[in-house]
């Protein structure tokens, strides 16, 4: 097997792009993919602020060293969740992936600042775990953005999930998570820009990337998402995949650019009703926004969002961990 | 032949020298699925890996909506 572009001795096979690559060319492949889709849809600017959520994983480690390595301004932010080990464990990725390159990490821990974990907040909030933790951790990605004047939340979401979250959707008609989906959510009401960088790659191309660029990361899976909706729905579309490649990318990349417009209508109905949430300060279609009344259920202490004084200064109100290169 | 799989963890052994693409399909692996690394390196899909091998075949299907 020969890598497309130098004919050396190739590790990877990409059977959607019909493509191998040596370890220097497939590292240069993923850089490229990422380049494309911050330009394709405009999601920020090389002086942009950026912060990358990181969860110890594969795909958010990897999204953060691309960033960097393209020349952007990326700090991080690892959200401690109260996982049993796991959480200890991934936060342990976050932190030594960050201190080997000298990078910014915010660290928030859910139980000393909020004082609930997931599991503890699902059960009270009776919601199931992931449920509970997307809601917890998008609040929070919020807050730290705001409090520290980044421009935009970068998230590792890749191919793989954004096909999945797709496939969930048009299952069930669901017209108004349709008209949001998209690699960039614009910013609005003080809430930074959301982008997701890695929609050009996939699952098994991120992994590669991290052991072919030396990135250590956590492999064991969540414990409370085995079962979950989103793993039947990746296995789904894996299987389509196996015997078409090309499939899961087609899908998610035409719904894009031929299926999104029909359902941006749904959107924009339910974003003219937001307001603000009397605990926290922040948007919410109801009096007290979902995070703060999950907060309030599990016992636990809301915190009111201080904005920054600027998108320009840094006021860091978490722990943070910044190392010397 | 030592190989080590994750979600769940086992390891199984093979007497004999194969091809990746073999071992995958002894052991009904989808290769789009997985990473086969062997000595920390990726090995690909038509190498040849010599009957004293460790290698580690790795699940690359993460969960978990965000």
């Amino acid at each position: 097997m020969k890598c497309r572009v130098c004919r050396g001795p190739a590790v990877i096979d990409l059977k959607r792009h019909n493509a191998n690559f040596c370890p220097e060319h497939f590292i240069r492949f993923c850089n490229q993919q990422v380049e494309k889709a911050i330009g394709e849809y405009d999601m920020f600017a090389k002086d942009d602020r950026l912060l990358v959520a990181v969860s110890g994983g594969k795909d958010s480690l990897a999204v953060w060293a691309i960033l960097v390595e393209l020349g952007y301004q990326a700090d991080g932010l690892y959200i401690g969740l109260g996982i049993e080990n796991y959480s200890d464990v991934s936060g342990q990725y976050a932190k030594e992936f960050a201190e080997a390159r000298g990078l910014h990490l915010h660290i928030v821990d859910l139980v000393d600042e909020y004082g609930y974990d997931v599991p503890n907040g699902a059960k009270a909030a009776k919601r199931v775990p992931c449920s509970a933790c997307g809601l917890s951790k998008r609040h929070i990605f919020d807050r730290v953005a705001l409090e520290n004047g980044y421009d935009v939340l970068v998230t590792g979401h890749n191919l793989d999930d954004e096909a999945a979250v797709l496939f969930g959707n048009v299952l069930h008609w669901q017209a108004e998570y349709l008209a949001r989906q998209h690699p960039v959510l614009p910013e609005r009401d003080g809430m930074p820009r959301k982008v997701k960088p890695l929609v050009r790659l996939d699952e098994r191309e991120m992994a590669a990337y991290c052991v072919v660029s030396g990135i250590d990361y956590m492999l064991d899976e969540c414990p409370m998402s085995a079962g979950n909706s989103h793993l039947r729905y990746k296995d789904a579309l894996n299987l389509v995949e196996q015997a078409s490649p090309g499939t899961k990318q087609a899908f998610f990349h035409k719904f894009l650019s031929q299926g999104a417009p029909f359902f941006a209508e749904a959107g924009d109905e339910k974003r003219a009703e937001l307001g603000t949430c009397a605990t926290c300060g922040g948007p919410t279609p109801n009096d007290v926004c979902a995070f703060c009344r999950l907060v309030e259920r599990a016992g636990g202490q809301p915190v009111k969002l201080t904005r920054g004084p600027s998108r320009s200064g840094s006021t860091p109100t978490q722990q943070t961990v910044t190392a010397e290169p | 032949m030592i190989v080590e799989l994750r979600n769940p963890t086992r390891t199984v052994e093979f007497d004999e020298a194969m091809s990746v693409a073999k071992l995958l399909n002894r052991l009904q692996v989808d290769r789009g699925a997985v990473l086969v690394i062997c000595d920390g390196t990726l090995v690909p899909y038509d190498a040849k890996l010599p009957a004293d091998a460790v290698v580690e075949i790795r699940s690359v299907i993460s969960g978990g909506a965000a």
